[in-house]
């Protein structure tokens, strides 16, 4: 129990900054009009796409010799860029539908 | 050191674009904008790590090679499917784009352990615990998604496995026990490995048998999960822009998947549980069942649309899986120039997901101002001459007001049963998700037209035009 109270105490920058996020997360969304739903969905969906820079990380600590390392920091760059692009555009495709059209007599 | 500082700043810089891109997002004004900002700041994020990390170890021009292999094949095809795929298959492709990344954040957390096996570490091991839950949730939101994209693909079917709560809690408490016992007895490989397995099960057995009108609440759910897994990987890294991309996700999307409920009128117990099967029994309406439906012919409702002042579309999910957004507004341009007046009545969940209806009418260039909500339409009804019901059940259903006994009570609803005539657009008289009677189908201003909803829009159009 200790260990774990010592762990929380040094890492207390880390805990507000947790906290802080999920507020403002819920803050920033609160009031959002039912038929953004599925674009903000999609939107936040590219977001933690973000999950690629740890890939990208890892495979700049990974040796060039420790190939299971390099074969699966890969699989993780190509799937975490296709959260990130697949993400934006469908997101952007979504949005592009709702720009006024001129009006048709 | 100078470099170290411009990769942090650039982190922030990305931070703040996610913080405001979401705020934008959630306006109809600056959403477009919003969801651009958010990729610029993503954009900024990969360059700066590529380029500023710094890892002072010889001989890593494979590892760059490969990042940029990996970055330029997960470039072409996340554009090429996203460019490609169909407005009424959406949700799907949002599905698949979210267990993406919940795979890159479990891959993540397997290199991760292969370096973690070799530190010595005494006392709480909290980078361990980020590991082992980094995994979990990872690999649950990875198969989950999958399974909720074969799902609203049509390729896997509904089913509810025997006991399946009773296995889905056997499996919960497996992973805890997993974890808890790796926090206490140190790392062990082949638990790892365990619990990775086990995750992957439970995602499956934990979609699958949740019904597919439900789905977005569980792709919406799946994908506050990959927020918080990739919150995990901003732990490991102490990396900011991971953290809060990851933490504004995970807790942004656990409040979106409640607004999305809460416009069912349904808790999210009640939606992953799927409490609605079983209750169907004591829907109180049941005794009755004497009452006979009338139908109505397509060149009859031709007639009764063309010569209406005001028509009102209540478009549903039947209008959606038949794909007749298009010939929908076909219809529409007709009755215009007929000189009747065509609005939409567009409930909050109507569609796939909520707004999904709005995207797929807007696709078909039915103008905005025609889409109108629930609170706006609502009054207006009364004074409507025809509603037409185009594959929609429990958005319209009256017992939602009148019957304290339905499941559905106190939902909020269109209140078609106002109008003056009501057609409703079916496939046959099975009940609507919910799986209640509609006693809105046997009022006596009420008529219905059988068939699959394109197909039957398609006829409706051609007779239009010839009346």
């Amino acid at each position: 129990m200790e260990a774990i109270l010592n762990y929380i105490g040094t890492n207390m920058e880390m805990v507000y900054f947790l906290i802080l996020a999920i507020l403002l997360g819920v803050e920033v969304i609160s009031n959002v009009p039912a038929i953004l739903h599925t674009p903000l969905m999609s939107g936040a969906n590219a977001i933690h796409g973000v999950v690629v820079v740890g890939a990208i990380i890892v495979m700049l600590q990974a040796s060039p010799d420790n190939y299971l390392a390099l074969v699966v920091g890969f699989l993780a760059v190509i799937v975490g860029t296709l959260n990130v692009i697949g993400g934006f555009v469908v997101t952007d495709r979504m949005l592009e539908m709702f720009k006024k059209k001129p009006k048709k007599s | 050191m100078i470099s170290l500082n411009i990769l942090e700043i650039s982190y922030l810089i990305a931070s703040l674009t996610f913080i405001l891109g979401l705020k934008m997002l959630s306006h109809p004004d600056s959403a477009r904008k919003g969801n651009l900002l958010a990729a610029a700041g993503m954009g900024i994020a990969v360059l700066a790590t590529l380029v500023l990390y710094q890892d002072f170890d010889a001989g890593k021009g494979l590892n760059y090679g490969l990042i940029f292999l990996g970055l330029v094949i997960g470039t072409i095809i996340g554009t090429i499917m996203a460019k490609k795929v169909q407005m009424t298959a959406m949700p799907q492709m949002v599905s698949f784009f979210n267990g993406m990344g919940g795979a890159c954040a479990a891959l993540i957390a397997i290199i991760e352990f292969q370096h973690h096996q070799h530190a010595e570490i005494t006392g709480f091991d909290g980078e361990l615990l980020v590991m082992l839950l980094g995994l979990l949730i990872g690999s649950v939101s990875f198969s989950g998604s999958m399974i909720a994209y074969g799902k609203l693909e049509g390729k896997i079917k509904d089913k509810v496995l025997p006991m399946n709560q009773a296995v889905n809690m056997l499996l919960l408490l497996t992973v805890t026990g997993l974890i808890a016992y790796q926090m206490f007895a140190g790392s062990d490989p082949v638990l790892f490995y365990v619990l990775l397995g086990v995750a992957l099960i439970y995602g499956i057995l934990f979609v699958m048998p949740i019904g597919g009108a439900d789905m977005p609440v569980v792709i919406s759910l799946l994908n506050s999960f990959t927020g918080i897994a990739a919150a995990f990987g901003g732990f490991l890294y102490d990396n900011k822009a991971m953290l809060t991309g990851g933490i504004l996700v995970g807790s942004a999307g656990t409040i979106l998947t409640i607004l999305m409920c809460k416009a069912m009128n349904r808790s999210l117990t009640n939606v992953l549980l799927g409490a609605f099967g079983g209750s169907t029994a004591t829907s109180s309406k049941s005794g009755d069942s004497d009452q006979t439906v009338r139908e109505i012919s397509i060149s009859d409702t031709a007639v009764l649309l063309s010569y209406s002042q005001s028509v009102v579309i209540v478009p549903g999910y039947g209008l959606a899986v038949a794909q007749a957004q298009h010939i929908c507004h076909e219809l529409e341009k007709l009755l215009e120039e007929k000189g009747v007046e065509v609005n939409y009545a567009i409930h909050p969940v109507a569609g796939r997901m909520p707004g999904h209806m709005n995207v797929l009418l807007a696709e078909a260039d039915v103008p905005y101002e025609r889409m109108q909500e629930m609170e706006e339409i609502n009054p207006k009804l009364a004074n409507t001459d025809v509603v037409v019901v185009i594959g929609a059940n429990d958005v319209v259903n009256p017992a939602a007001k009148n019957d304290p006994a339905s499941p559905i009570y106190g939902m909020p609803i269109l209140e078609v049963d106002q109008a003056k005539n009501v057609i409703i657009m079916k496939r046959g008289m099975s009940s609507g998700y919910a799986g209640i009677e509609n006693e809105l189908f046997f009022y006596p201003k009420t008529r219905m037209l059988f068939g699959d909803a394109k197909d039957s829009l398609q006829k409706l159009a051609s007779e239009v035009k010839d009346v």
